[in-house]
């Protein structure tokens, strides 16, 4: 005879209901927000940000840094981590120009895309089919890919050059006034996106991340989706890395330096939970831009040192951080 | 009811031939048969530890078999993954609802297998649509766009059983399914199980419910120490003697026995031991009082929400209080300090014991010394010799079945789990030893012994405080019965007011006016 009650996992009341369902939405467009805000703010305190050159600058910087931080908002929504994406980014960037010595813009695309997706299989492998951390892989081949970097370029005192034209307009010329880059970077995030929401892959993704254990239960091919996501990632660095190299023709072996931190960074600002279920591109887009407009602004202001950028970035980084946690509690999630 | 007599005669559609499976040299299962029939729902029993989740794990794919073969409808079969059991027909619903709370009912229901438009995108549209359809045809009304954690337990194991059937299952099997679920939600469910069995649908059914088994089921394997040691009909094997086939014991015995094991109640005279006045935290408690003796069993009764298992917790240091003092032997404790509290001789088993407890990668071993090390060491470093010592001893006082104290705990069942962590504070030498629901989720077996275990370290002098959701186990097992009401207070139940009756109009009388909506605990008031 049993007198205990269960309680119901639905909302008690309205209210909760509603506040849930705001906290969702300032989750998920949070990001978006802010950068509205914080653009206006800007426009309005500095003469020099509101202008086309200026805005242009922002999106071009960005476009490097989205195109890591969509591979990484698939594998952070998988519920794991891809540390490793900052030196893949370098040695895309190196191998394009490598292979474009030999090969042209084929050479130049090809060598990075299939070293850099191959440094995604190895993990992705690790990772899902020998069940490793991925903090411990991604970690690894942090290490080992700018190694191999640093190998492949006397230990980095030798910058390769890029001076196939075809490579260099790829990186360089101009469609509908913005740099190349930024159209990939947008083509990359709405591709994703469709991928994401309309696919069965992506709803794996989406559900591996939210439960791994009923994923498996379910039968979906847990270990399949998440080897992807590597994959997926290391593609995605090694084509910024060989863009980021076309637009400065040179594969400069010391990039990327730091960049899975501000490509973690604008994902979790983008409201994509770090355990992974949740969470969209189209907020990773509005964390990149997010980033880049704070560091634009405090350049603006000019007087900060450099090293006063960072810990007002981190600063902020921690603002959203307990921002997150508290909606995420709100929401009981 | 059964309108499938003629299921004997037809084919298995899934059967297990002479399955045996091993762990660490421990068979889990020991060549077992088992077969369920189109239209047939199979009752499977055992005690924890009999071998049913692994049978069902072997059954669905999770595991393979060491030994043994899987037949579907007559053909010798292997499932690699929970997926080629799935393709198969074979699908399981789990004790906890395994599906994925962020995303929507119908998502959930469709995961994996979504409806595509023509050039390959999900369409949405229609997946609401037969999602609606198909929770419709199980009478399930429910926003099929809602995300799944929005929603009751019960509506959420509705869409787990909508999924597994709506994958074409010829067989489902149902692993603890009422357990989380209300009364009202229980007769939905089987509402549609009967629907299920109707369409010749094979079921295979594992509860600790007898009512549930007897009701929804026509026959029934019974498992024990991963052996079959009764295929039959239902109707021809009465209660009292399924109870004894599961437990191993024989029929007269198991009615003797009573509901629980507690044998006499334990009251005493002595001076209090634990003094517990005004204990208060906003929201959860206010101004509880309570006394134990040494060699008392103390009842504490109460609805979900009454704070027991926080009363508990303010006594044992893990809670904070706002006001209030614990005293042991006439000296205070430090309230909100778990050391000082275990200095002080108090130590409190954790009702979730999953959560709370276990440390599962850990040995027994481990398991058993890990709050007396303190004690067991010297200098920061302890000695094996000395922990073997305490170790032997309690998993032979205790009767912890393990290969050895090297196993790692998560292996163990539930019941040993629950007497490894009991092992854990007896170790400690408490005075006063706080139990929350000791007997949730284990098997009948172990509880009895639990129950003989509280009753016995009762008669050696420890004041016990014992909470638990079981009518009968409060009343058989304390002598005294505080019961609270909403956070504070309620009727206290002495001697020969212990019964079921008194006990029940005490708490009917503390429960909240029965219109009004329930509450979630520690929340509105």
């Amino acid at each position: 005879m049993s007198i205990a009650v269960e309680p119901s996992a639905g909302p008690t009341t309205v209210t909760q209901a509603r506040r849930e369902r705001l906290a969702g939405v300032l989750q998920g467009y949070g990001a978006a927000i802010v950068l509205v805000l914080l653009a206006v703010v800007g426009s309005v305190a500095f003469p020099t940000f509101p202008t086309l050159s200026n805005f242009t600058n922002i999106v071009t910087q960005s476009s490097f840094p989205l195109i890591v931080a969509i591979g990484m908002t698939f594998v952070i929504l998988t519920g794991g981590i891809d540390l490793s994406v900052g030196s893949v980014f370098a040695l895309g960037g190196v191998l394009a120009a490598y292979g474009s010595s030999w090969g042209g813009i084929v050479g130049g695309l090809l060598l990075p895309l299939v070293v850099c997706g191959t440094v995604g299989v190895v993990q992705g492998f690790l990772v899902a089919y020998a069940k490793m951390a991925p903090f411990i892989v991604t970690l690894a081949g942090l290490l080992a890919v700018r190694g191999l970097v640093l190998a492949v370029t006397s230990g980095g005192s030798n910058t390769p050059l890029i001076t196939d034209p075809a490579l260099q307009a790829l990186g360089q010329s101009h469609v509908a006034g913005v740099n190349s880059s930024v159209v990939i970077a947008i083509v990359g995030v709405i591709v994703g996106t469709v991928l994401l929401t309309r696919s069965r892959g992506g709803q794996s993704v989406l559900a591996v991340g939210g439960s791994e254990s009923a994923s498996t239960y379910m039968g979906l091919p847990v270990a399949r989706v998440k080897f992807s996501v590597y994959v997926i990632s290391g593609l995605c660095a090694g084509l910024a890395g060989t863009l980021n190299a076309a637009y400065s023709s040179s594969g400069v072996p010391t990039v990327g330096v730091g960049l899975e931190l501000s490509a973690i960074s604008a994902v979790v600002i983008g409201g994509t939970l770090l355990v992974g279920g949740r969470g969209s591109l189209i907020g990773t887009l509005a964390g990149v831009l997010l980033l880049s407009v704070i560091q634009n602004l405090i350049n603006q202001v000019g007087s900060l040192s450099s090293s006063v950028q960072s810990v007002v970035s981190g600063v902020f980084l921690a603002i959203v951080v307990i921002f997150q946690t508290v909606l995420s509690r709100t929401q009981r999630l | 009811m059964t309108t499938t007599t003629s299921s004997a005669d037809q084919l298995p559609v899934l059967e297990a031939r002479a399955v045996t499976k091993r762990f660490a040299g421990v068979t889990a299962l020991d060549s077992v048969d088992f077969a369920v029939r189109p239209g047939e729902s199979m009752a499977l029993m055992g005690e924890n530890g009999a071998g049913k989740s692994t049978l069902i794990k072997v059954l669905t794919g999770v595991y393979q078999p060491d030994d043994g073969d899987l037949l579907l409808s007559g053909a010798s079969t292997r499932f690699a993954w929970p997926l080629d059991a799935q393709k198969a027909g074979v699908s399981t619903i789990y004790q906890e609802v395994n599906l994925i709370p962020l995303m929507s009912v119908a998502q959930n229901i469709f995961l994996g297998r979504e409806p595509r438009n023509r050039i390959g995108l999900i369409d949405f549209r229609r997946m609401y649509t037969d999602a609606r359809t198909l929770l419709d045809t199980y009478g399930i009304e429910v926003d099929v766009r809602r995300p799944l954690r929005s929603l009751a337990l019960g509506i959420q194991q509705m869409v787990a059983l909508a999924r597994a059937v709506s994958i074409n299952a010829r067989v489902v099997i149902m692993d603890e399914p009422t357990s989380s679920l209300e009364a009202r939600e229980v007769e939905t469910l089987f509402s549609v199980v009967r629907l299920l069995r109707d369409q010749g649908i094979a079921i295979v059914y594992v509860s600790h419910r007898m009512d549930e088994i007897y009701r929804v089921c026509e026959s029934v394997t019974v498992l024990r120490d991963g052996r079959v040691v009764q295929v039959g009909s239902l109707a021809e094997i009465p209660r009292v003697e399924l109870v004894s086939l599961m437990l191993g014991r024989s029929v007269d015995r198991v009615q003797r026995s009573g509901a629980t094991a507690f044998g006499a109640t334990h009251s005493s005279d002595a001076p209090p031991v634990l003094v517990a006045a005004d204990l208060s935290r906003k929201h959860q408690i206010d101004g509880i009082d309570i006394q134990i003796r040494p060699g008392e069993v103390v009842g504490l009764g109460g609805l979900l929400g009454s704070g027991r298992s926080e009363t508990l917790k303010a006594m044992a240091g893990v809670m904070q209080l706002d006001r209030g003092s614990v005293t042991i032997d006439g000296k205070a404790v430090r309230s909100g300090s778990v050391p000082a509290a275990i200095r002080a001789g108090i130590v409190m088993l954790p009702e979730d014991r999953k959560v709370e407890g276990i440390v599962p990668n850990l040995s027994v071993r481990d398991n058993i010394v890990l709050a007396a090390l303190p004690r067991l060491s010297r200098g920061g470093f302890t000695s094996r010799r000395n922990q073997d010592a305490v170790v032997d001893v309690f998993m032979k006082r205790l009767h912890i079945k393990a290969s050895s104290p090297d196993q790692v705990v998560s292996e163990l069942s539930g019941g040993n789990q629950q007497k490894v962590m009991i092992a854990r504070w007896l170790a400690m030498n408490p005075k006063v030893l706080l139990l929350d629901e000791p007997t949730r989720g284990i098997d009948v077996g172990a509880k009895a012994e639990v129950q003989a275990l509280i009753d016995e370290l009762a008669g050696e002098g420890l004041a016990i405080v014992l909470v638990s959701s079981e009518v009968e186990e409060v009343v058989e097992g304390s002598a005294r019965v505080i019961v609270l009401r909403d956070g504070s207070m309620g009727t206290e139940l002495d001697g020969a007011e212990v019964t079921e009756q008194h006990l029940l109009a005490a708490l009917a009388g503390a429960a909240e006016p029965m219109n009004s909506a329930p509450e979630r605990p520690g929340e509105g008031r």
